[in-house]
């Protein structure tokens, strides 16, 4: 089939053979810039893990010195035990980190750049060298995060949400440059998501394979669509706030500043209008790729492939309308408080009905539970649990009393943590071979996987519990308060289990790291899968296809009665299978 | 330690909890069905030899069923919570014989101001205490809520009352006390490196000791 590469660029599907610094430096193959992405924000992850620890070691043993401790500076933790202002850079930065440099860019930059050309049949993104100036920005947005840990006066300490005006007066809060580098490193990670979504979205719409329809789409490609469309209209919301941040910080504007005339709810209306539509940029594409691995450890179609598209539609407009239940006690007109409490009760619906087709996919399937699927099921049952309970914030008389307290910081982690996360670690696993040609160890994932699970709610559940007594977040020390020193004990229990999370993580880094080397070789279609990225050698080659494939069906189409084996591959031809009319966008 | 909501301590708590109760059997239902359920499906339908899935997309009436439940079931959450929202934090909520408190937060400290024995405030008797929120139980109160510098929340568990605390604004949050006692008046806004040990003490009082203990402060605040 060499005759097509006549056709331009596409001659070198097999072989890339420009020096190594344009191949893996500075790379403009979407799979190579994933697995930049991939490198990165597994780093950042460890840091936003390490931070978090010292978070949990001051909780559980207030006071006391971290073991090991002594190599943080005076200006941190003099002998070991962590000052207040440290407790709140902590706080801030554990925050950022997870949210803007590992889970964001974990889903979004890694799956997005690796899995939306495989899965719709395309040699490589629409922009490819504006795919390389997302990855460099986010790189640099990195390092001058990393960097504002460093700085004399220490790192942003306002927490993640950044509320002004403690994060635009350097009086108030204790840090000058510290907060400056935050909001330069936010301009620079909002311009990074916004180059990518609109590769994203270019890509999706104009470089399907022949046969490639909207409704034959995989869900993962929806999601990650949707995803796209919400990071390419939130974000510069967030880089407009930002910059308007770090004016009032370096020029003395006072866009936040009451004292000077200016607003303080105004960064939180920005903030959270951006952040809101973030939330399910977290969320959306973990989603999508569960479904993939579920219809898959099902052996089964999805089920409801439709209802799931449009649940999924549903969330992203609903996403806008629902950022003001992050202000409902925050002296915003309480009338707007019952419409965005109506909007946001109404979100639960659809994702309400994707966890009844995950479970309605399961049902009478012939499951079989792979480290992937594993950590699929974990997300509908974890998911489930951070779902419920954001209803109690949703109605307003009861977020009145448990706003701010742990309630919130379990809800949030159940969705982000037993949500996002443990969809990143089946995908991981799941597309490992595809990217690096081996596979990872089943075993050890399997023990990665069952102590990670265990941990993770022995850490998380028990918050609900302080939470409900009244424990407010951020408090370097809820001793101070009669009524939280008799949950000493249950804040220790839970520190101890968050150690035992942390350690377990080594299991999977040491997977990682091991399987690259000598794991082992991977076969081109290891899950028996159906999506078009199995077509093609493990790893992938340069360019992906020679020739792109043709689709024939949809993505989900296990166990099909005319099928020999349990999976039919959508580039598969079936003698009834009629050519597409024509190509829904000239390939090339 | 108990495992549960604090004790109630004013008017909010009981249809505060009453709701939160509410949900915990809505979410809860939920929250079995869907756990058991996954349960159930992974032992029974787990793979073994010779077992073929079934072959199907999906079903349009389930569909329709598992969409119109959880919708109709969260409006009638929404209608009931907004009737509980409107009474505790609506625009006309405050009772109009609310006994006003000036509550003025400022790192790191709450600055309480007493209307005095005329109960009024902004009069020449008002004085300010650090620290320490009186109040008489059975009697709604307002506080008058203002920051010196950057955003505080003002929280008390046992009344199930929060509410920021925002530089450029006067925001009123009103609350009526039930049980006397003292109980903790926490910030839950982060608001520096000492939002920890940003509390005060609130002592209800009944009515008799609270007039005592006003004619005795406003004496000291003069002296």
């Amino acid at each position: 089939m060499t005759t097509v590469a006549a056709t331009g660029h596409l001659a070198h599907a097999h072989h890339d053979d420009r020096p190594f610094i344009r191949k893996y430096i500075f790379s403009t193959d979407h799979k190579i810039i994933g697995i930049q992405f991939l490198f990165v924000s597994l780093f950042f992850l460890l840091v936003g893990g390490l931070l978090a620890m010292q978070m949990r070691w001051q909780l559980g043993f207030p006071g006391k010195p971290i073991p090991g401790g002594g190599i943080l500076p005076d200006t941190m933790a003099p002998g070991g035990v962590i000052l207040p202002e440290y407790y709140i850079q902590l706080v801030t930065m554990h925050g950022t980190f997870m949210v803007f440099f590992a889970i964001m860019p974990l889903l979004v930059g890694v799956y997005a750049n690796f899995l939306i050309p495989l899965k719709i049949g395309t040699h490589d993104m629409a922009f490819p060298r504006i795919n390389m100036w997302s990855f460099w920005s986010f790189f640099a947005a990195g390092l001058v995060m990393l960097a504002s840990l460093f700085v004399p006066d220490g790192a942003a300490r306002a927490g993640w949400t950044m509320y002004v005006p403690l994060s635009a007066r350097h009086d108030l809060s204790g840090a000058s440059l510290g907060q400056e580098l935050w909001s330069v490193s936010i301009i620079l990670v909002g311009l990074s998501s916004i180059l990518g979504s609109l590769n994203y979205i270019s890509t999706i719409i104009n470089n399907r394979a022949p046969g490639m329809t909207w409704f034959r789409l995989p869900l993962s490609v929806w999601s990650l669509f949707i995803t796209a469309i919400l990071g390419l209209l939130a974000l510069p919301v967030l880089s407009g706030a930002a910059i308007m941040l770090l004016f009032d910080q370096v020029l003395s504007t006072h866009f936040f500043d009451p004292a000077a005339g200016g607003q303080a709810l105004l960064w939180q209306h920005l903030f959270w209008f951006f952040g809101h539509p973030e939330v399910y940029i977290l969320i959306l594409p973990a989603m999508g790729m569960v479904s993939d691995i579920i219809a898959n450890g099902s052996r089964k179609p999805i089920f409801g492939y439709h209802s799931m598209v449009f649940a999924i539609v549903a969330i992203g407009f609903l996403g806008w309308i629902v950022w003001g239940h992050h202000m409902f006690v925050s002296g915003m007109n309480p009338t707007l408080g019952s419409s965005f409490m109506v909007s946001t009760l109404i979100i639960a619906v659809p994702s309400a009905v994707k966890v009844f087709n995950w479970m309605g996919t399961m049902w009478r399937g012939n499951l079989k539970f792979t480290v992937p699927m594993l950590n699929a099921t974990a997300f509908v049952a974890m998911f489930v649990i951070g779902g419920l309970s954001g209803i109690y914030m949703a109605a307003t008389p009861v977020d009145m009393f448990i706003h701010d307290t742990y309630f919130i910081v379990a809800h949030l982690h159940y969705v982000l943590f037993g949500g996002s996360l443990f969809a990143l670690f089946g995908a991981i696993v799941y597309w490992y071979p595809k990217m690096f040609g081996r596979m990872m160890s089943e075993r050890w994932g399997k023990v990665h996987f069952w102590l990670t699970f265990i941990f993770y709610n022995c850490t998380f559940f028990p918050m609900h519990i302080t939470g409900m007594a009244g424990e407010m977040r951020r408090l370097y020390d809820p001793n101070q308060y009669t009524f939280l020193q008799p949950y000493q004990p249950m804040r220790e229990f839970i520190s101890i289990s968050a150690f035992l999370l942390f350690a377990t993580q080594l299991i999977f880094f040491v997977n990682f790291w091991w399987s690259l080397f000598k794991g082992k070789k991977a076969d081109q279609n290891p899950w028996h899968d159906n999506g078009l990225e199995w077509s093609l050698p493990a790893p992938a080659p340069h360019g992906n296809w020679e020739k792109v494939p043709t689709v024939y069906r949809g993505p989900y189409e296990f166990s099909h009665p005319q099928a020999r084996e349990d999976y039919l591959p959508q580039y598969v031809k079936l003698p009834t299978d009629r050519e597409p009319a024509s190509a829904p966008a000239a390939a090339h | 330690m108990h495992w549960w909501l604090p004790p109630k301590a004013s008017t909010f708590a009981g249809p505060i909890d009453g709701l939160f109760i509410a949900i915990l059997i809505i979410t809860g239902v939920a929250f079995v069905l869907v756990e058991a359920g996954l349960i159930w499906f992974t032992i029974r339908y787990r793979s073994r030899p010779g077992r073929k899935a079934f072959y199907t997309h999906g079903n349009t009436r389930a569909e329709v069923i598992w969409t119109a439940i959880p919708a109709v079931t969260m409006v009638a959450l929404g209608l009931i919570s907004n009737h509980y929202w409107v009474e505790i934090k609506g625009r006309n909520s405050v009772p109009a014989n609310a006994y006003p408190i000036g509550i003025h937060a400022k790192q790191f400290e709450w600055q309480i101001t007493y209307p005095g024995p005329d109960g009024q405030l902004g009069t020449a008797d008002d004085f300010t205490v650090r620290n320490q929120l009186h109040v008489p139980v059975g009697r709604p109160i307002v506080a008058h809520l203002s920051s010196e510098d950057v955003i505080h929340s003002f929280y008390v568990p046992q009344f199930r009352v929060r509410q920021d605390v925002v530089p450029g604004m006067e925001i009123k949050a009103w609350f009526q006390p039930t049980v006397p006692g003292t109980y903790e008046l926490g910030c839950s806004q982060l608001c520096g490196l000492g939002h920890y040990r940003m509390r005060a003490q609130v002592f209800v009082h009944t009515q008799a000791e609270f007039d005592a203990w006003m004619k005795q402060a406003a004496q000291e605040a003069t002296q």
